[in-house]
């Protein structure tokens, strides 16, 4: 069938080979600024739309803080357990204090603190997953091990244990709170740095000579940024929850507001028997909601990860050819 | 191969057009397909990878996801092609305007599916013996508990693994068992019809052919019909009683295995069939098919074929071929303006369409 | 086998390092907690040797014997059961106080647990299953809410609202307490009255986490083949849905309690200290701000030890699961 005989090529056959067939139309690239980048990061999906402007909400008033109140949130005043009114906007706590105000404030203590521990635990995480999971045998053998035994005895009390013996600072909780939540993250850092580290291009590292830990910083873990960063979100839920948990338990320091901190208060005010709702109801809806806002993020990456997660938009009904 | 066959028609598939709703646009799947399936036979339905052959396979199954949706055409399906048949009723029926109800008594008793890898095919927390005695429970009320066992047993016997698998769970069994597996599976209810979908192509070639030859035998024994579907190519023009060649959504050309092997019509199975090397014969430059499959959100006007075809000429790119006989009378079907006499009073040879690539072969190698 | 095996390993390692990590925190913390137990101690005159010498033990104060000497006797008092004594509720052992607390703890801890995980899940499965219709979208948005509320405030909120203020169900204590506890009618009418409120807490904070858990898992494996092919043999919308999605689909979700067991266990905690329940999250709260080392070390070192071992039933629990997890696997 496929002898090349040479038989007379006819006409149309000669115009054939000699016009230019179409070729595909060339999909010209559209030059994507960091900015534009992240713009479309943000708005990529609905979950992380809301998640996002939650989160800035947050992070504004955190920055903004001392520009927004009104009200010196330590000063005692004499106007004790007064509901929400036009000179305090929360109403007052057991002491005469302006909620609103420490509300505000505290808003900066709870996210800077639960942001410091977030860090922390990732820097921890990423260093034990990675180490662990590059270098393997005897080394990996031990991490894991530490890890597993960390993951499966319960953070918070073991973080009551050493919050009782510890000075009642809010950097000690935090530092606590890191020390007691870090091995879910180093546990996912370190099967994907296993997944990484048999692919092509580190094994064409290696053989290049490059350093070990030229590999690990430089070729493993830029691959691993998106990892790192839904593992960073989560673990600033856990650790927001926890430091507030800590707080409301009377491990804070009593110097500082923050949500936590208010939340103790509040309960050791008795708010609920005097019906201070607006004392001991703000501070737990910031925390729920900051949280949701991260949870959101979450998802929202979530979806972008996993496509099957995605909402498809357009063809809702099912048409005649759904299936049975 | 052909002593099962009949005449009578058992799937008629008319004009079928399937769409996906996805990000970035619609996508034409399926473009107004149709074939007939005849009981007994065995069809191959071969194309590259999204040239649509198991949406096309699984649409007139209704067995697509949510995302997808038919838009056009029927498929009849006539049960009472098949012998033996009896108090099944003698008119064909619309398989897209059954009800649900209405279909599921015809899944997998009329119809059957093998799906493409059994590992993923076969529920991991379920025994074999399991999986195969709950279709029997749904769809066989009257059978019991002993005579279910029975049957899952002589199912495995049938294709060639031992019964007491029955309570091997999918992960212990190796790739070439949970595929054999997966066809016993298959006929628990003596179907009709069935459709296998790459049931080989995650099997080493030695355990493919046993897996295929038990397949014969079975088709002489049981009489299904097969939808046979794969891009090797190869493999139909030795399995296959017909074959059907789709690329970007459409059919292209259908033929018997032999007419196809001999004298293959469109540019595109010509290119498919001799991108195989071959075992004897001079040594040839291997031709492949410069190109790729085009995006099915935006098809090229016309042919779809006509940016890599060596032949192409101005009407392919203005008006899209129909399916019709490459040469009057003859039974070999074939979508391609080569074949029109409008345009071209004497249809190319086979020959012309390999001088055509050698040609471009040669032009491409400077 | 071995793989289970291994997981009992890291177990048994994991009590181990409870338990030493207790004794070695109290030493290694600035200033000197066993001295002011001891200060409260002597307060009380008369000292039962016995007790004494176990709070020694675990603090490490008044002996000069090495640190290991000292960890071998705590171990060994551990073995015995000997925590220590309450200098709260002096002379009244550390163990006796447990004992008597844990119950109400294990209760409603089993109550919302059970409740918790199996409304969670097979709501999961039918948002799944009626994924992008309006109940689906409005209910998952409602958990992500849900999911980050911390439990205490909930608690103060349901002891407000749903106590206080509407007054539909009791808010404090475990029961009557003008009742006698006993197995009677009225006593177990009652307890059971005044645990909705907790385990509804407990319940409404952990369901979510469930829910969206299940529910990602089941749309996963919706979309895998073999439910393709249950649906092609033409089961019953239900069978497919249980017997092969969500049978599948529950397996992340029991590893999940595996690990939330933790989470769960500190949540209640806090609940209890709301709503004043007598279990051991309340008695601790009070060790705690009473100082009451021992008693506060006592119950925190049989919480971690009691998570660990629930833990390891979950695992067990998901090898019987799976049947993949009962063959070797090569890492």
């Amino acid at each position: 069938m496929s002898q090349l005989s040479k038989t007379p090529m006819s006409p149309a056959l000669i115009d054939s080979l000699t016009s230019h067939a179409a070729l595909p139309a060339r999909i010209p690239r559209r030059s994507r600024s960091p900015l534009a980048l992240i713009w479309r990061a943000l708005t990529i999906n609905r979950k992380v739309i809301v998640g996002s402007t939650i989160l800035a909400f947050f992070v504004l008033v955190a920055l903004l803080g001392p520009l927004i109140v009104t009200q010196d949130p330590l000063k005692y005043t004499l106007n004790l357990m007064a509901p929400p009114s036009a000179d305090h906007l929360l109403g007052t706590n057991q002491g005469g204090q302006d909620v609103f105000s420490q509300l505000v404030i505290g808003t900066r203590s709870t996210l800077f603190w639960s942001l410091v521990s977030g860090v922390l635990v990732m820097l921890i995480a990423i260093t034990v997953g990675l180490v662990g999971g590059y270098f393997g045998g005897v080394v990996d053998d031990f991490l894991s091990l530490v890890t597993n035994v960390f993951l499966v005895i319960p953070s918070f009390p073991l973080a009551i244990v050493a919050a009782e013996f510890f000075s009642r600072t809010t950097l000690t909780i935090a530092i606590i709170v890191a020390l007691t939540n870090w091995p879910w993250s180093a546990r996912v850092l370190r099967s994907q740095t296993l997944s990484l580290r048999s692919r092509e291009f580190i094994t064409a590292a290696r053989a290049n000579g490059e350093s070990t830990w030229r590999i690990v910083f430089f070729d493993i873990f830029p691959n691993q940024t998106s990892i790192v960063a839904a593992a960073f979100i989560t673990t600033t839920i856990q650790v927001l929850l926890a430091v507030a948990g800590l707080e409301f338990l009377g491990f804070g320091d009593s110097g500082v507001v923050s949500w936590g901190t208010m939340l103790y208060e509040a309960y050791n005010g008795s708010a609920l028997f005097q019906g201070a709702w607006w004392w001991f109801a703000p501070p737990g809806i910031c925390i729920a909601l900051f949280g949701s806002g991260l949870a959101l993020l979450n998802f929202g990456v979530d979806e972008l990860a996993d496509p099957r997660l995605r909402q498809i938009r357009g063809r809702r009904k099912r048409a005649k050819g759904g299936v049975a | 191969m052909t002593s099962g066959q009949s005449d009578t028609p058992v799937l008629d598939v008319r004009g079928l057009s399937v769409e996906y709703a996805s990000e970035n646009g619609t996508v034409r799947a399926v473009t107004d397909v149709s074939f007939v399936l005849r009981r007994g036979e065995v069809l191959g339905l071969a194309g590259e990878s999204g040239s649509g052959k198991s949406t096309l396979a699984y649409a007139a199954a209704r067995l697509l996801p949510d995302s997808a949706a038919i838009t056009a055409g029927e498929v009849l399906y006539n049960p009472g092609a098949q012998r033996d048949r009896t108090g099944a009723p003698d008119k064909p029926m619309n398989l897209l305007n059954l009800s649900t109800e209405e279909l599921r008594r015809l899944r997998w008793s009329d119809l059957a599916v093998v799906f493409q890898s059994a590992m993923n095919a076969l529920n991991p927390v379920m025994t074999l013996g399991a999986q195969i005695d709950d279709v029997l429970l749904t769809r066989r009320p009257r059978m019991r508990g002993r005579a279910r066992r029975e049957r899952a047993r002589e199912l495995l016997r049938l294709v060639g693994i031992s019964p007491d698998r029955i309570r091997s769970y999918p992960h212990e069994l190796s790739g070439g068992m949970r595929q054999r597996a997966g066809i016993a599976l298959a006929l628990a209810l003596s179907p009709q019809i069935i459709i296998m979908d790459e049931p080989t192509t995650a099997l080493d070639v030695v355990v493919q052919r046993e897996i295929l030859s038990e397949l014969l035998r079975l088709r002489e024994q049981l009489e299904f019909a097969v939808i046979f579907i794969t891009h090797d190519l190869s493999l139909l023009l030795e399995l296959a009683d017909r074959v059907a060649i789709m690329y970007a959504g459409r059919l292209v050309e259908q033929a018997t295995q032999r007419d196809l092997y001999r004298t293959p019509r469109h540019p595109y199975s010509y290119g498919l069939i001799n991108a195989f090397p071959r075992l004897r014969g001079p040594r040839r430059v291997a031709l492949g098919i410069p190109g790729t499959p085009p995006d099915l959100r935006t098809p090229p006007s016309g042919c779809a074929f006509h940016p890599r075809c060596p032949l192409a000429f101005d009407a392919c790119q203005a008006t899209t071929p129909e399916l019709r006989p490459a040469i009057t009378g003859s039974a070999q079907l074939v979508a391609c303006h080569l074949y029109d006499p409008a345009y071209r009073p004497a249809p190319p040879d086979t020959s012309e369409i390999a001088a055509s690539y050698d040609a471009r072969a040669e032009g491409s190698r400077v | 086998m071995r793989r289970l095996l291994r997981r009992i390993g890291i177990y048994l390692v994991a009590i181990w390092a409870a338990v030493t990590i207790n004794f070695f925190l109290p030493r290694l913390a600035p200033g000197n907690p066993a001295e002011v137990v001891f200060a409260r101690l002597a307060q009380h005159g008369q000292v039962n040797p016995a007790a004494l010498k176990a709070l020694e033990l675990e603090f490490g104060v008044n002996t000069t014997d090495p640190l290991w000497v000292q960890y071998l006797n705590y171990l060994n008092n551990l073995l015995h059961g000997n925590l220590g004594v309450s200098t709260n509720y002096y002379p009244t052992p550390v163990i006796d106080i447990i004992s008597q607390d844990i119950k109400w703890t294990l209760v409603l801890l089993t109550i919302s647990v059970v409740l918790s995980f199996t409304i969670g899940t097979l709501i999961g499965v039918f948002m799944a299953w009626r994924r992008g219709s309006a109940l689906d979208t409005s209910l998952s948005s409602l958990m992500i809410f849900f999911y980050s509320i911390l439990y205490p405030w909930l608690a103060l909120l349901a002891v407000y609202v749903l106590g206080y203020t509407l007054g539909w169900f009791p808010f404090a204590d475990g029961y009557d307490l003008s009742l006698t506890p006993g197995w009677n009618l009225d006593f177990i009418l009652s307890a059971s009255y005044h645990a909705i409120l907790p385990a509804l807490t407990i319940i409404v904070s952990t369901v979510a986490g469930w829910m969206l858990t299940m529910r990602n898992s089941m749309i996963t494996t919706l979309s895998e083949d073999y439910v393709l092919l249950a649906r092609a043999k033409g089961l019953s919308s239900r069978r497919v849905m249980f017997a092969y999605a969500a049978r599948n689909a529950i397996l992340p979700s029991v590893t999940g309690l595996a690990i939330a067991i933790g989470a769960v266990v500190g949540g209640q905690l806090l609940v209890e200290i709301v709503f004043s329940y007598p279990g051991i999250g309340y008695a601790l709260f009070q060790a705690i701000q009473s100082q009451d080392y021992a008693l506060a070390d006592g119950i925190l070192l049989l919480v971690i030890v009691a998570t660990v071992v629930m833990n390891l039933i979950v695992e067990v629990l998901y090898v019987l699961l799976d049947p993949r997890m009962r063959q070797e696997r090569s890492a």
